[in-house]
């Protein structure tokens, strides 16, 4: 706990402003933007999950919508099938994501840099592909899995309205960035970006290189597992189109848009991804030329990202490197 | 036995195509160190001009010269064209960005190949396109009882060619050894005298080329194009790039013949569903056993 007296006696300005504006935001606007709000929170998630594995430890996951996946669908189909309450599945989405991840990186973990990138896109796409491939009639095939509760918070309290969803997803956004600026600040989070900056360095300081990469890998994994739970309650049906390559995609860029490594980075990358194609709907079929214009001018001026991180951040040396070997 | 055979013809088809599209991806990693995501959009967007050339003019050429002339216009005007783009993204989207590392020019990469992408929906429309039919006359070969078609055996000729040709350029030419120098160590290489901007504008000229080159195949061969088509091929082909071993020339060639062996074979023999599963696990198990690919050397940690 006093880790976190500490982190809070040091807040910095931006937070309670940020606060106060998630809490007063839906009050002003119509739910068309209270959903687009809530899915900006939704890619927050996801990329605070993944920039544990990115942005802390520096490992290449082109595959991050695999874990996602697994999270909403196995949400979805428990819920589907034997009626198991939603917020009860949160915690057992979540494992069971990190448990995937678990026995998927086991073997792959020593992997380096492209390499291990390469095998995470294909980890991916096999969730993908067996999702649409329907294995032992469980998944629904192409049309995917329908009908997903609401979360039920106490008897009477039900989570069914898009102001209702928008409180839920961003109270769980703000208890990630808790717990992942502890686990910044803990034993945990320095090993991680030890092997970042140089991984060889740090096997021989007595850090269990392999040990931490899974670890990261199992959090990111878990923490997309609760976010594919929340997704799939919200739309109340998952597909396989959902989870494509082009999302782990999405995710890539929002730790790299943000800045690796750095929370407040993430949050803006994702509000990039999410809003920026809303904001430009007038340019209708324009837009997306644009956005892709803006990544690349977006990383010719600010190649650390929009909000990169200070102390124990990405070192401008190590992006000016090649290869950042063993930590890539 | 027979399946078998005719399953490894359709296989190499497919497999040349991988191999022409992953010679870029390999050529552009061995020399920047770069993912280059916008090739699978090269590769549509030559598919696309390829399409466009034999519609308008398809007609015409092919009364006046012969189906041969239409489909070779095809391919230089849609190799030609993509020289020019892939110069075009390079010094746009890439040389402003590479300098500083890595990870940004992924983001720029991805960045292009939306760009690129939505351009192709734009000009040509978000519908599927169809080649012309029977632009090569549908003529059947029997080779000791399989069948192999007169298309077929251009695109493997072809496509053998174009990688003998690359192969002799980048294996036994001057040039050849300054871009393998330059893929080695660049700043060695350039203090040898190499000029590093002509090497980024060979690979830059000939990988988009190579990629259009196999857009037009893939549209005659399979005869319907999409504008996300590039997605799917683009990562296929970098996974026979990795399969080989990255940033090594003959192994990208031998990873996407390979890769389309496998995947025809797969397709034939376990489950058409299940084939791009199966293609994937093979990929995750090499390189369980093999990190740096079936042709990639080992390469010495540095310290």
């Amino acid at each position: 706990m006093s880790a976190l007296a500490k982190i809070f006696k040091n807040t910095p300005w931006y937070i309670p402003a940020a606060l106060t504006a998630l809490i007063i935001y839906p009050f002003l606007v119509s739910n068309y933007f209270i959903d687009i709000a809530f899915f900006f929170g939704i890619y927050a998630l996801l990329g605070l999950s993944l920039n544990i594995v990115l942005g802390e430890v520096g490992l290449f996951d082109l595959g991050h919508a695999g874990f996602y996946a697994i999270g909403a669908y196995v949400t979805a189909i428990l819920n589907t099938r034997y009626q198991i309450p939603i917020l009860a599945l949160l915690p057992i989405s979540a494992f069971a994501a990190a448990l995937f991840a678990y026995i998927v990186c086991s073997p792959i973990i020593h992997l380096k840099g492209d390499y291990l990138c390469i095998v995470t896109i294909g980890m991916g796409e096999i969730v993908r592909l067996a999702l649409i491939n329907n294995p032992f009639d469980l998944t629904g095939g192409p049309n995917g899995v329908f009908g997903v509760d609401f979360p039920k918070l106490a008897p009477g309290i039900v989570i069914d309205s898009s102001i209702k969803y928008y409180f839920l997803i961003w109270a769980v956004v703000g208890l990630s960035i808790l717990g992942l600026v502890s686990l910044q600040h803990s034993r945990i989070g320095r090993a991680w970006n030890c092997i970042r900056e140089d991984g060889i360095a740090a096997g021989t300081t007595g850090i269990n290189v392999r040990h931490y990469k899974l670890l990261a890998f199992v959090i990111g994994a878990g923490l997309a597992g609760v976010a594919g739970n929340i997704y799939a309650s919200k739309l109340m049906c998952v597909s396989p189109e959902s989870f494509t390559f082009w999302e782990s995609c999405l995710m890539f860029c929002i730790v790299l848009i943000g800045g690796m490594g750095s929370i407040p980075g993430v949050i803006i990358g994702a509000g990039f991804i999410s809003l920026f194609p809303e904001i430009f709907r007038p340019f209708a079929m324009y837009r997306m030329l644009v956005f892709g214009s803006v990544m690349i001018v977006m990383m010719m001026f600010r190649p650390g990202g929009f909000w990169p991180r200070k102390r124990g951040g990405v070192s401008f040396r190590s992006l000016l490197e090649d290869t950042v070997d063993g930590a890539v | 036995m027979q399946l078998l055979l005719e399953q490894l013809i359709n296989g190499l088809t497919i497999g040349s195509f991988y191999a022409l599209i992953a010679l870029g991806y390999s050529m552009v990693y061995g020399v920047l160190k770069l993912i280059n995501f916008a090739h699978g959009d090269f590769f549509t967007m030559g598919s696309y001009i390829g399409y466009t050339v034999l519609v308008l003019g398809a007609a015409a050429l092919t009364v006046q010269f012969g189906p041969w002339i239409g489909m070779l216009s095809a391919i230089c005007v849609a190799a030609g064209s993509l020289t020019i783009v892939g110069l075009l993204v390079e010094r746009v989207a890439y040389r402003p960005v590479y300098p500083v590392g890595r990870l940004p020019a992924v983001v720029s990469a991805l960045g292009a190949s939306i760009f690129l992408q939505n351009t192709i929906m734009l000009i040509w429309g978000p519908r599927y396109q169809a080649y012309p039919a029977a632009l090569i006359p549908v003529v059947r070969f029997q080779l000791g009882g399989i069948n192999i078609t007169l298309l077929q055996v251009i695109i493997l000729v072809l496509s053998f060619f174009l990688m003998s040709v690359l192969y002799y350029i980048i294996q036994r030419t001057t040039f050849g050894a300054a871009v393998r120098a330059t893929a080695h160590d660049r700043d060695t290489a350039s203090l040898m005298g190499i000029n590093f901007n002509r090497v980024i504008l060979f690979i830059f000229t000939l990988g988009p080329a190579l990629g259009a080159t196999a857009g037009v195949m893939v549209g005659m061969y399979y005869r319907q194009i999409s504008f996300t088509m590039g997605w799917n091929y683009g990562l296929k082909a970098f996974t026979a790039t990795i399969l080989g071993g990255i940033g090594n020339l003959p192994g990208a060639m031998f990873g996407g013949l390979i890769l389309g062996v496998l995947e025809m074979l797969g397709a034939a023999y376990i489950s058409a569903a299940w084939k791009d599963v199966f293609v994937f696990l093979i990929l995750i198990l090499v390189l369980i056993f093999r990190p740096n690919g079936l042709f990639g050397e080992k390469i010495a940690e540095k310290v």
